[in-house]
């Protein structure tokens, strides 16, 4: 059994660990290309949201190279993610390659079906084991976040610029040639320690976005066309509301003991929303109140083309924009967005971001 | 003085309307059911969405300012959050007060309960009674117009399992010589969503089209509920969306009846369940029958003449396949010899 997963930004890194440690020998979808795209678009529906087209085009990709089961995360609605499996399976069917999809979820509640499907792919039927690999699998993940979430937010000060960028690369490289959790958790940690002696300016007037919207679009390189890096080369700092790390704990810790650490972002969008509108909708508002409520100085919105919990959110927008003062991009994703006018927005949004800076300035100073 | 309340005339109107319309006028309300969709509703309502969200969720929002401009005392928005055990609607009708609440002006008041029926219907009595506390303190007369509501859309759903569509019903137009004539003819399993379906502007009325052509419409509603439930329980996972569950049930029966010539899917762009659903059919239906399938999109730039065109397209095949019996030329041969 050769097994491969979507890449999600870096969830791969953590992913593949957890099969390493497992002894699940793993295919690593080539890096997304132009051509994963093309093919995803290609085999896809028309309308369809993004992420479903380039996972399409990681699975084909990785099949070419031998794969034979994919494994994927699972939902049960309200958002189209949970019938990705269904869609998928039917597409890779009618292309003719034989691969088995082994979806991780608990589906109507019965949990000896799930077992069955992890025993499926883990290559063991000791419990134990599967948790102790999983519990370290979840080590990497929240190490590697935590890298991503730093280097967002010094990039934008480094003395010499590429710095940082260079030691990601070597992580990255490092992450990829390694096998299991152990190994990827001194190479992480050893980045860690590069990245505290990278030399920084922090004089410099520096912005703070925060980036709302749709999980795969605000986690995903690929598709969000690496917008943390073009903001922090225009001299912005990044906070991403959304994470790999923190959405899986939180599904699977705190909503199992029946609490939830979204409470505090719910409460944040209760005079907005009240009731979960799928996918992450309810939270892209909670974020966006909470952003403000922190001072910083714009919120972007990111999402896939007709993604629908997002188009909710994004006509409460306006709203919470003139309620909690505080401007809203909204920015949607699809396979024929151009780099190039996709640039010159965020450009106009920053300058804007900017001049409003300047201007409450000069009302405090008089 | 009467209270005036409004109902939009979109999205689960199709469904529903007996049931509401009866429930207010049984609580001495006025009910006002906004205009039939026409262009300045859909202007309206294109204007006043943001530009992402699917054609009916902008006709939606047309028909709320149709009432708004009407000068209604309330309008009845319900969240309908999902209706059957485990199944949703759509993330857009969760969200649809908020969409509406944040995008038009000057509102009256908006009667907004949350039908969740998710986990259970065990708040059905509370929502009842919290709608028709707007009109009276009177627990038994809310009780007694609920009933009488409900026995009206029961005789709603009852007709619909005789082959009426709600297109004829809510026309109020019942010529029962009509419905006799439209039986024993070739058959059109006609798929989409009951707004999209029985709207006539926004279907560009493409029912009566179907039916002008000497062809029966058969739509999900009219389904054997049993039949697509088992139907739809066969594909791999649980379908969470009810209209997807009724669509792609009522997919997998007709593509096994005999006299149905052909199927059509009316989706309207932008709408993420077709998105799915469609595909999922469309693969389904190519690959295990021989019905001539077309999917129709539909947005508020279509035109109609295209639409027809594509239509009497269909029509013309279906009607070729059944004078050939299914016999076809092969690329570039006639199929008669002389």
């Amino acid at each position: 059994m050769k097994i491969t997963f979507p890449h999600m930004g870096n969830t791969y890194i953590p992913i593949k660990a957890l099969f390493d440690d497992l002894g699940v020998e793993t295919v690593v979808p080539p890096k997304c290309s132009k051509k994963t795209l093309e093919l995803g678009t290609k085999y896809a529906p028309e309308l369809i949201c993004l992420p479903l087209k380039i996972n399409l085009g990681n699975y084909i990709e990785s099949i070419e190279k031998g794969a034979d089961t994919i494994a994927i995360v699972g939902s049960c609605g309200p958002c189209r993610f949970g019938y990705y499996s269904e869609v998928q399976k039917e597409i890779l069917r009618d292309l003719g390659y034989n691969v088995e999809i082994v979806v991780l979820e608990i589906p109507e509640g019965d949990i000896v079906e799930f077992c069955n499907r992890i025993g499926k792919i883990t290559n063991t039927k000791n419990p134990i084991k599967i948790m102790k690999c999983f519990a370290n699998a979840m080590k990497v993940l929240r190490k590697i976040n935590g890298f991503e979430e730093k280097v967002l937010r010094l990039r934008p000060y480094e003395v010499n610029k590429g710095d940082i960028d260079e030691l990601y690369h070597q992580l990255v490289k490092k992450l990829e040639d390694s096998t299991g959790s152990k190994a990827m958790i001194h190479h992480m940690d050893w980045a860690m320690g590069r990245l505290q002696e990278v030399p920084l300016d922090r004089k410099r007037d520096v912005l703070k976005v925060g980036i709302v919207g749709e999980i795969y679009t605000v986690i995903d390189d690929f598709s969000n066309l690496d917008i943390g890096k073009k903001l922090n080369d225009m001299g912005v700092e990044v906070h991403k509301s959304l994470s790999a790390g923190e959405w899986m704990t939180d599904v699977i810790y705190y909503r199992s003991i029946g609490t939830s650490r979204e409470r505090r972002i719910w409460d944040a969008a209760e005079p907005y929303v009240q009731v979960c509108i799928g996918g992450h909708g309810r939270e892209t508002i909670g974020n966006t109140v909470r952003y403000a409520e922190e001072g910083y100085d714009g919120v972007i919105q990111l999402m896939p083309f007709t993604c629908m919990p997002e188009i909710v959110s994004m006509s409460i927008m306006p709203k919470v924009q003139e309620e909690k003062n505080i401007p809203v991009l909204s920015l949607m994703i699809d396979e024929m967005t151009g780099e190039a006018g996709y640039q010159t927005r965020l450009e106009a949004y920053i300058d804007l971001l900017r001049n409003r800076r300047e201007k409450n300035k000069s009302k405090k100073s008089n | 003085m009467t209270a005036r309340v409004g109902i939009p005339r979109g999205l689960l109107y199709y469904y529903y309307g007996p049931l509401w319309t009866k429930f207010f006028k049984c609580l001495d309300a006025e009910v006002i059911i906004s205009a039939p969709t026409n262009k300045k509703i859909v202007e309206m309502g294109v204007k006043n969405t943001v530009d992402e969200a699917c054609l009916p969720v902008k006709v939606y929002h047309g028909h709320v300012m149709d009432l708004v401009d009407r000068k209604v005392d309330y309008i009845f928005l319900p969240r309908l959050m999902s209706v059957y055990r485990n199944e949703y609607i759509c993330p857009k009708f969760c969200g649809l007060p908020e969409m509406v609440n944040h995008s038009i002006k000057k509102l009256p008041i908006m009667i907004q309960p949350t039908i969740d029926f998710r986990k259970s219907k065990k708040d059905l009595s509370k929502i009842v009674w919290e709608v028709g506390s707007y009109f009276t303190k009177d627990i038994r007369k809310i009780e007694g117009a609920f009933q009488e509501a409900l026995k009206n859309y029961y005789r709603y759903k009852e007709a619909l399992g005789k082959g009426w569509l709600p297109i004829d019903m809510l026309k109020g137009d019942r010529d029962q010589s009509m419905h006799q004539n439209i039986c024993h003819r070739d058959k059109v399993a006609l798929l989409g969503h009951p707004y999209n379906l029985y709207d006539a502007y926004i279907s560009m009325n493409i029912i009566e089209k179907l039916r002008s052509h000497q062809l029966d419409v058969l739509t999900p509603e009219c389904m054997d509920k049993i039949v697509i439930n088992q139907k739809a329980a066969t594909m791999d996972k649980k379908m969470f969306w009810s209209f997807g569950r009724k669509i792609i049930g009522t997919a997998l029966h007709v593509m096994e009846q005999e006299e149905v010539r052909g199927i059509i899917y009316l989706s309207s762009f932008g709408c993420g369940l077709d998105s799915v659903i469609a595909d999922i059919v469309e693969r389904r239906i190519r690959r295990h029958s021989n019905k001539p399938f077309a999917l129709l999109t539909l947005d508020e730039h279509t035109g109609e003449a295209g639409m027809d065109t594509r239509i009497e397209a269909f029509v013309d095949m279906i009607k070729w396949r059944r004078n050939h019996e299914n016999y076809f030329s092969t690329h570039g041969q006639y199929i008669h010899t002389h």
